[in-house]
């Protein structure tokens, strides 16, 4: 009981924030982004205005898409992205022309932050001087190196196809790498070369060098923040306040810190002068993070565990009457049981009602625990002897009274098994619900992943696996009461 | 008095069911009858066409009057007792729960449900202290006597056993067919019994019905079935049973 009423006003105080309306800030998923949407956010509230910070929802184009439809209303962005990504041009232009042109589609841009992270190519100094590299094109002679290329820059039109025409390297020794995972990568000498942010704190960390670009290849990526023009005055003023004030070793700096305590609000408010007033409030600590994650968690799980039994139980009675009927609630069930939970939830964001949110995510771990229910219901009623079911209609029972005093007690201990494995699958891919911003445990272990952070992948799979135990026993624990004695002799 | 259960031209051939054709039989009141026969006789099929189980696919089956109809069978479920071989209990449910199943489902007072089951329990010599056990925890010939209370709890007009004591072993057995017979005569119950047993059928049954392959064969006492066999199988099944005994 106390469970649902937690659910429940946790689901109503979710409802009643949403309804005030804050800026919702977007970022992309890499560190720097991160750390800028946390700015952006800071700077807003500390001038009273309500903001939020969707973290890392993906590459340029999922970001424009969500400005442009309004469920964000600003993103950092950058200049050369703008004009190569989003206006598909090639070459420089003038920033009056890029303002006019972003205009057309209602957004707006703030005058450059202060610091231009364009893309590099880096190298182990060690490996760069065995080799004599000291420019891109001193990697025409070495065909021999191996490149590790995030996959945004494979596919970049002022990424790696015309860079390779450009300088004429050789196509042979390219795999696409996540950013994060290509560092390791290349200090453990898998790779030779990827590319890189010039800001990138692992470049210092991990003392690489950044190849010259001696053909000036690289557009300038001036950072900038992107916002709808539809934003109140006050809204954009309050981000044009950050323009030139964030040069690039500070912004280094920030994305180291970044990378060390694996806390984005702490590294943002590391920009804000400290001395000028306390952070507390923005660095949240990690039993209050463990507790709001673990909640959700178990509101998702246990939303859905609940659906999953209201529904199942009812459809695995229905199955196990046999029959056509039966045969597609099973068959639907264990098909949706063979979809992968990524792409269940891939295939269900599209869907109208569903979207971006932890409705999705309760509706796919639902479908996921319907199987366990609805097979173990049928099989646990269609186990009960024909004698002892002849028997129960021979006393003279009415339908209703043998389903509920025989057929039904007599299956519990199936019914109950169905749902403990639904429980413990849920508690499990629950964690999934992070990668469409329901939240839950899955949301440090996404954010480890991103950073390549063991640390902070064990914040959130631990207690994930703590909790599933706690769930298995808890429901052992429900076995002794609900399944009748006479049954467990 | 007209008999309490009558099989009028009852046929069934289809289903999962042993098969029967035109079985005409009358189950008078007050007498044990016994069905016998060789397995797959079809003599387990007429009490499930009679309890309802299954239905005729032609023929009629009349009990107390009137004719066995779908829509009212439950009431007449309800007044007729019915054994099996292995039970039948639910094993989620103690002795006593079993027993008082569907006295409490509609809903009779406490004392009258008190007061049948003592007497119940004195009729088939059950220790009031194996009443609250499950029925894993009783033995073959414990279960069936818990099954035979919970078959008279309602006090039905009719018993309907198939093969009650088949699956005992011969000590049990041999005391229970005691108490049966003790039980039918005080109660003057109304019961048809199936059982493959001649000398079962001979120390129960006021009357004897032979069946084979789905037809009744011959009806009457043992000395009758002896003395006058309708058929060449009434004398072969007869010394089939005797060379059994003797062996």
């Amino acid at each position: 009981m106390k469970i649902f009423r937690f659910v429940f006003f946790s689901a109503l105080a979710a409802s009643a924030f949403a309804s005030e309306r804050s800026v919702v800030i977007g970022s992309k998923k890499f560190t720097e982004s991160y750390v800028l949407g946390e700015i952006a956010k800071r700077q807003l509230i500390e001038a009273g205005l309500p903001a939020e910070h969707r973290q890392g929802m993906g590459g340029t184009i999922i970001l424009w898409q969500a400005l442009r439809g309004g469920q964000i209303d600003v993103y950092p962005e950058y200049t050369g992205t703008i004009v190569q990504e989003i206006l598909k041009r090639s070459g420089p232009m003038h920033v009056d022309f890029v303002v006019d042109e972003l205009r057309k589609a209602g957004i707006g841009m703030t005058k450059p932050l202060g610091f231009n992270n364009t893309y590099a190519l880096v190298m182990r100094r060690d490996r760069a001087s065995a080799l004599g590299i000291r420019r891109i094109s001193d990697l025409q002679k070495h065909p021999e190196v191996k490149f590790g290329l995030t996959h945004e820059f494979l596919d970049r039109q002022d990424g790696w196809q015309p860079l390779s025409v450009a300088y004429r390297l050789s196509p042979g020794n390219v795999i696409g790498i996540d950013h994060a995972l290509g560092y390791d990568a290349l200090r453990s000498k898998q790779i030779d070369v990827k590319d890189a942010y010039s800001t990138d704190a692992k470049i210092a960390d991990y003392d690489l060098v950044v190849l010259e670009d001696d053909q000036k290849f690289f557009p300038p990526y001036d950072a900038v923040f992107l916002y709808r023009l539809s934003l109140d005055e006050k809204i954009i003023s309050v981000l044009r306040a950050l323009e030139s004030k964030i040069d690039e070793p500070k912004m280094t700096r920030l994305n180291g810190e970044a990378e060390r305590t694996k806390d984005y609000a702490q590294a943002a408010s590391l920009f804000f002068d400290s001395s000028a007033g306390s952070t507390s409030g923005f660095g949240e600590t990690f039993p209050h993070k463990l507790t709001r994650w673990t909640a959700r968690h178990l509101e998702l799980a246990g939303f859905s565990l609940l659906l999953s039994v209201i529904i199942g139980i009812p459809l695995g009675i229905w199955a196990s009457r046999g029959g056509a009927v039966g045969q597609v609630i099973l068959g639907f069930a264990s098909v949706v049981q063979t979809i992968p939970s990524l792409a269940l939830l891939a295939l269900l964001v599209p869907l109208p009602f569903f979207g971006i949110s932890a409705r999705t995510a309760i509706a796919a771990l639902f479908l996921y625990g319907l199987l366990p229910i609805v097979r173990n219901t049928a099989t646990g009623l269609q186990d009960i002897p024909r004698a002892l079911r002849e028997s129960a209609i021979a006393l003279g029972l009415s339908p209703r009274a043998r389903l509920w005093k025989i057929y039904l007690p007599m299956a519990s201990r199936s019914i109950l098994g169905g749902i403990k494995t639904s429980a413990v699958i849920n508690v499990g891919t629950a964690t999934l619900a992070a990668l469409i911003g329901a939240g839950g445990l899955g949301e440090p272990i996404l954010s480890g992943l991103n950073l390549n952070d063991h640390a902070t992948i064990l914040q959130g799979a631990i207690p994930a696996a703590i909790l599933a135990l706690v769930v298995q026993w808890l429901f052992d624990l429900l076995d002794r009461v609900l399944i009748p004695k006479g049954l467990r002799l | 008095m007209s008999a309490l259960v009558q099989l009028v031209g009852v046929s069934k051939t289809f289903g999962d069911a042993a098969a029967v054709h035109e079985i005409d039989l009358a189950v008078e009141r007050g007498k044990t009858t016994v069905l016998i026969g060789p397995s797959g006789c079809g003599k387990s099929t007429l009490l499930r066409l009679i309890i309802g189980l299954i239905e005729p696919d032609r023929g009629e089956i009349n009990f107390d009057g009137t004719e066995l109809r779908t829509d009212k069978i439950d009431i007449v479920r309800r007044r007729i007792g019915y054994v099996i071989q292995e039970g039948g209990l639910f094993p989620h449910l103690t002795a006593r729960e079993n027993i008082l199943l569907m006295a409490r489902y509609l809903g009779r007072g406490g004392n009258e449900i008190r007061a049948r089951l003592g007497e119940l329990r004195g009729l088939t010599r059950f220790p009031e202290n194996l009443l609250d056990r499950y029925p894993l925890e009783l033995s073959g010939g414990q279960r069936q006597r818990v099954s035979l209370m919970r078959a008279l709890m309602l006090s039905p007009q009719l018993l309907l056993l198939d093969e009650p004591l088949g699956a005992l072993d011969p000590l049990v057995r041999a005391a229970l067919q005691k108490d049966l017979k003790e039980i039918f005569a005080r109660l003057e119950q109304t019961a048809l019994l199936v059982t493959h047993d001649l000398a079962e059928a001979a120390f129960l049954g006021d009357e004897i019905v032979l069946m084979n392959e789905g037809r009744l064969v011959q009806q009457g006492s043992l000395s009758e079935l002896r003395e006058k066999p309708a058929s060449e199988f009434v004398t072969e099944f007869i010394n089939a049973q005797r060379v059994l005994m003797l062996t």
